[in-house]
C-alpha cells in the first residue's frame, strides 16, 4: 500500500510585484517549456522577470529572443504543437506586428497562452494604456480576460493555462494588463507553492494533434471552399464550451489554494440596490469604486461592474447584472472609428447583449483615458452624472469623449 | 520508435534510399522540380523527421485537404515563418526531451519556403533562425517566382524574365531590373555559428542535393540548403527539359555549386572551362522569348563577373580584399 498524499497546506508565500512580475511567477509555477521575447513597451517587463527566473535557474525553459513579434508568436505556436507549454506577450503594435501569427494560432487551435500589456497603437507614439491593442484578436478565437490586480494576474494566468489546454477548448489566451496602471505598480501578491500548482493544472497534452515522428499527421492543409465553413464552425461551437470550463477552473482553484478569486466574468460591486452602473475592464475599477463610495455618501445609488472575461462573451451574466439598473455608463478605453454611434468597442459589445431585453437601461458612452491618460475620480463622478442627465432626458444613443484638451 | 540515425553518404544512385517520405497526393506540375527537392529531402533524412512547409506552391499544390502526401509529420507555417517554425519545433522537442516529457532522440526539424518565404519576406526570420544553437535545416526552394499566384517576380528571378509583375511591354522591354539574391552566401557570410551552408539542383549533379541534406542533418545546429528549382509553368518549357536545364544551371555557372561547412567553403561543382554560354540556359525558357543580343550578353557579362572577380563566385569578391 502506498501512503496517500497528503494535500499540500495552502502556504503562500507574499511579496511585493508588480503586474509583469506577478505573470512571471505564473509562468514559472506552470512550468512552461518554451518562452518567445521582443522588446516592447509595456508588457516587455514580464520578460525581464522570466528571464532572470532562468539565469537564477528558478525552472528551465528554452527561451528565444526572436528577431520580431511575428516570429516571436509562430515560434511559440510551433512549440506548442509538438506539445510544448508556452508563453509569448507583446504590446500595442507589436502585438499587431504579430497578427498573422496570432490568427494561426486561433485557427489551428492551439493553446498559445500570451499577456498583452495594453498600449496605444502607433502613430502617434504613446507608452500608455489603450485596450485596441487586445482587442483586435476578438474575432479569431483568441480567449481575452482582463485583470486590474497583480494578484487577479497571476491567478488568472494559472488559470489561462488550465483552460487553454483543456481538451474541449484549445484556443489561445491572452491576459490582458494595463500597460503602465498595472504592468509596472506593485501590489502585495500571494505566490501559491508549486506543489499546489500541480495539483491545479494538469500537463499538457495534444493528444492526437501532437506532431512528432511518431503520430505522422499534416496539419493545416489547404481546404478551400470545400471544407472552411465546417471548419469555422467547429471552431465556433468549441467557443460555447468555454463558459463551462472557465466556471470549473475558478471553483477548483478555490479549493486548492483555499482563497477566493471572485467571479471569473464580473466583478459586481455595490450592485445589490444599484440604480446606476457604471462598467469597464482593467484598472479602471480602482477609480471607480473610490468614485462610487463618495457618490454613495451623496446618496447615489451606484455600482460598479468590472468585466474579467471578454471572450467569449459573458451575455448572460451581463444581461443579469445590468438589466435591474436605469441607466449604464460604459467606459472604454478603446475606441472604434466609424462605428454604431461612434462608440466604442465595450460599449456596442454591451447594448448587444441587452438589445432584446423587454426592458433596457439607458447606456451612455464615455471614451476616456486613452494613451495611459489617468481617469480620475473625479472624471468618473462626471461621468455618472452625465448618465443620470441622459437618463431624465431619456437621451438614448449618447457617446462622449471625456478630458479632451479643446 | 527510437533510433540513433547515421547519415551515410550515399555512393552511387542504386544506394539511395528506396523508402519514399513524400509520396502520392499532390499535384504538383509535371516536370515540378520543386516537388524532386520535397521527395528528395524528405528521402535522405528519413522516418524521424518533422517537414515544415511555408505558404507557396509547395504548400498549396502539396497538400490539399485529405490529399497529402507527407508520410512524416507535416504542419503548414505562415509565408514568412519558415526560419521561426523551424525555431518553434526544435526548441519544443528539445525542451520536452530535457524534461523527460518524450523520448530524447534525434528528430530533425526541416522547414522548407519559396523565393518570398526564403528570399524575401521570410529572411529575417531565417537569419535569426541561424543564430542559434537549435538543431535544423531549412530549405530555400528556389522555383525564382511567386509560382503559386500565377508567376510574379519575387527577389530571386532572373534578371529581365518576364513574369505577370514584369511584363515586357511596347515602352518597356525590361521589367525585371533586379539582379537576383545571393542568399546562401549572405547568410554564410553573416552568420558566423551556422553548421552548414550549401546550394544545390535537384537534378545535378546526381546525388549532390542528397548527400549534401544529408550533410547537414550531420552537422546539427542550424543549416541552410538552397536550391534552384526549374518550373516548366513559371519559365515556360516544356517539362520534360526540367533536369536539362537544371544541369545547365550549373554547366553555364549562372548558380554556382558550393557548400559552407563550419566556415570552410568548398565549390562542389567547377564547371567546364570555358562555361557553356548561359543564352544556351536562357534561351530555352519562354520568360526570356524577348531577349536580344544586348540582353543574353548583359547576364553573361554578370556572370562572367561573378565568376572572374570574385573570390568565391557569389559569396566574397576580390574586390573587397576579404582573402588577401
Amino acid at each position: 500500500m502506498t501512503q496517500v498524499e497528503a494535500a499540500p497546506k495552502a502556504i503562500e508565500r507574499e511579496e511585493l510585484l508588480t503586474g509583469c512580475e506577478a505573470v512571471a511567477q505564473a509562468v514559472m509555477l506552470a512550468d512552461v517549456d518554451v518562452i518567445a521575447a521582443y522588446p516592447i513597451r509595456p508588457y516587455t517587463e514580464v520578460m525581464d522577470a522570466v528571464s532572470k527566473l532562468i539565469a537564477d535557474g528558478k525552472f528551465f525553459a528554452e527561451y528565444i529572443i526572436a528577431e520580431g513579434e511575428h516570429s516571436q508568436f509562430e515560434i511559440v505556436k510551433h512549440a506548442s504543437s509538438v506539445g510544448a507549454r508556452v508563453f509569448a506577450g507583446s504590446s500595442g503594435t507589436g502585438w499587431m506586428y504579430a497578427m498573422e501569427a496570432l490568427a494561426v494560432t486561433a485557427s489551428d487551435r492551439l493553446p498559445v497562452v500570451a499577456m498583452v500589456g495594453n498600449r496605444a497603437l502607433d502613430d502617434p507614439g504613446a507608452f500608455g494604456v489603450e485596450h485596441n491593442d487586445a482587442l483586435t484578436v476578438r474575432d479569431l478565437g483568441w480567449l481575452l480576460v482582463w485583470v486590474a490586480t497583480a494578484q487577479e494576474a497571476l491567478d488568472t494566468a494559472l488559470i489561462s493555462y488550465r483552460v487553454a489546454e483543456d481538451q474541449s477548448v484549445m484556443f489561445p489566451l491572452a491576459i490582458a494588463l494595463d500597460g503602465g496602471f498595472l504592468t509596472h505598480s506593485q501590489h502585495i501578491v500571494k505566490i501559491p507553492s508549486a506543489a499546489q500548482v500541480r495539483r491545479f493544472l494538469p500537463p499538457y497534452a495534444l493528444g492526437k494533434r501532437r506532431l512528432h515522428p511518431d503520430n505522422p499527421i499534416s496539419i493545416a492543409p489547404q481546404v478551400n471552399e470545400d471544407w472552411v465553413m465546417e471548419i469555422r464552425k467547429q471552431n465556433a461551437e468549441a467557443t460555447k464550451k468555454v463558459p463551462a470550463v472557465v466556471d470549473k477552473a475558478y471553483k477548483e482553484f478555490e479549493e486548492v489554494f483555499q482563497r477566493s478569486v471572485g467571479d471569473p466574468w464580473l466583478e459586481e460591486y455595490m450592485m445589490e440596490d444599484a440604480e446606476l452602473a457604471i462598467v469597464g475592464m482593467g484598472t479602471l475599477a480602482i477609480t471607480a469604486k473610490a468614485a462610487i463610495k463618495r457618490m454613495r455618501k451623496q446618496g447615489v445609488k451606484v455600482g460598479l461592474v468590472r468585466q474579467k472575461w471578454y471572450r467569449p462573451y459573458p451575455t448572460e451574466r451581463v444581461r443579469k447584472a445590468l438589466s435591474g439598473v436605469r441607466a449604464v455608463a460604459v467606459v472604454d478605453r478603446d475606441f472604434s472609428y466609424g462605428s454604431p454611434f461612434y462608440g466604442g468597442v465595450l460599449y456596442n459589445e454591451i447594448r448587444s447583449a441587452l438589445y432584446s431585453l423587454s426592458s433596457r437601461p439607458i447606456i451612455t458612452n464615455f471614451i476616456a483615458g486613452l494613451g495611459g491618460r489617468e481617469i480620475s475620480i473625479a472624471e468618473i463622478m462626471k461621468m455618472l452624472e452625465l448618465t443620470e442627465k441622459a437618463k431624465r432626458e431619456d437621451n438614448r444613443d449618447q457617446v462622449m469623449w471625456m478630458g479632451v484638451r479643446e | 520508435m527510437t533510433s540513433e540515425i547515421t547519415f551515410e553518404k550515399i555512393k552511387g544512385i542504386h544506394n539511395a534510399p528506396r523508402e519514399e517520405f513524400y509520396s502520392s497526393g499532390h499535384r504538383t506540375c509535371e516536370g515540378c522540380e520543386s516537388a524532386m527537392v520535397m521527395r528528395m529531402f524528405s528521402k535522405a533524412s528519413g522516418p524521424r523527421t518533422i517537414a515544415l512547409g511555408t505558404t507557396g506552391c509547395m504548400y498549396v499544390a502539396n497538400t490539399a485537404y485529405m490529399t497529402t502526401p507527407w508520410v512524416v509529420p507535416w504542419m503548414h507555417t505562415q509565408l514568412g515563418a519558415g526560419g521561426s517554425a523551424a525555431l518553434g519545433t526544435s526548441a519544443g522537442l528539445r525542451a520536452l526531451m530535457k524534461k523527460g516529457k518524450i523520448a530524447k532522440e534525434k528528430i530533425n526539424t526541416i522547414a522548407f519556403c519559396g523565393d518570398l518565404g526564403g528570399a524575401d519576406m521570410g529572411l529575417s526570420a531565417i537569419s535569426s533562425a541561424l543564430q542559434m544553437d537549435y538543431d535544423l535545416l531549412i530549405i530555400l526552394y528556389d522555383n525564382e517566382s511567386a509560382a503559386n499566384t500565377d508567376i510574379q517576380a519575387t527577389g530571386m528571378t532572373t534578371w529581365g524574365a518576364q513574369t505577370t509583375f514584369t511584363p515586357t511591354g511596347t515602352v518597356k522591354k525590361i521589367m525585371q531590373t533586379r539582379w537576383k539574391k545571393n542568399v546562401a552566401g549572405m547568410l554564410a557570410a553573416g552568420h558566423p555559428n551556422v553548421k552548414y551552408i550549401a546550394t544545390a539542383i535537384a537534378s545535378f549533379p546526381p546525388l549532390d542535393l542528397l548527400n549534401k541534406v544529408r550533410k547537414a542533418l550531420a552537422a546539427g545546429g542550424p543549416t541552410f540548403i538552397h536550391t534552384l528549382d526549374p518550373c516548366p509553368k513559371g519559365w515556360d518549357y516544356h517539362p520534360r527539359y526540367s533536369d536539362k536545364l537544371g544541369e545547365l544551371a550549373a554547366r553555364s555557372g549562372i548558380f554556382p555549386l558550393y557548400e559552407i561547412e563550419n566556415g570552410v567553403v568548398k565549390m562542389t561543382y567547377r564547371p567546364p572551362q570555358p562555361k557553356v554560354p548561359v543564352k544556351e540556359y536562357l534561351e530555352k525558357q519562354g520568360r526570356f522569348a524577348h531577349f536580344g543580343a544586348e540582353d543574353f550578353a548583359y547576364v553573361q557579362s554578370q556572370v562572367d563577373v561573378m565568376w572572374n572577380e570574385w573570390e568565391i563566385p557569389g559569396i566574397i569578391p576580390m574586390k573587397s580584399g576579404a582573402l588577401r
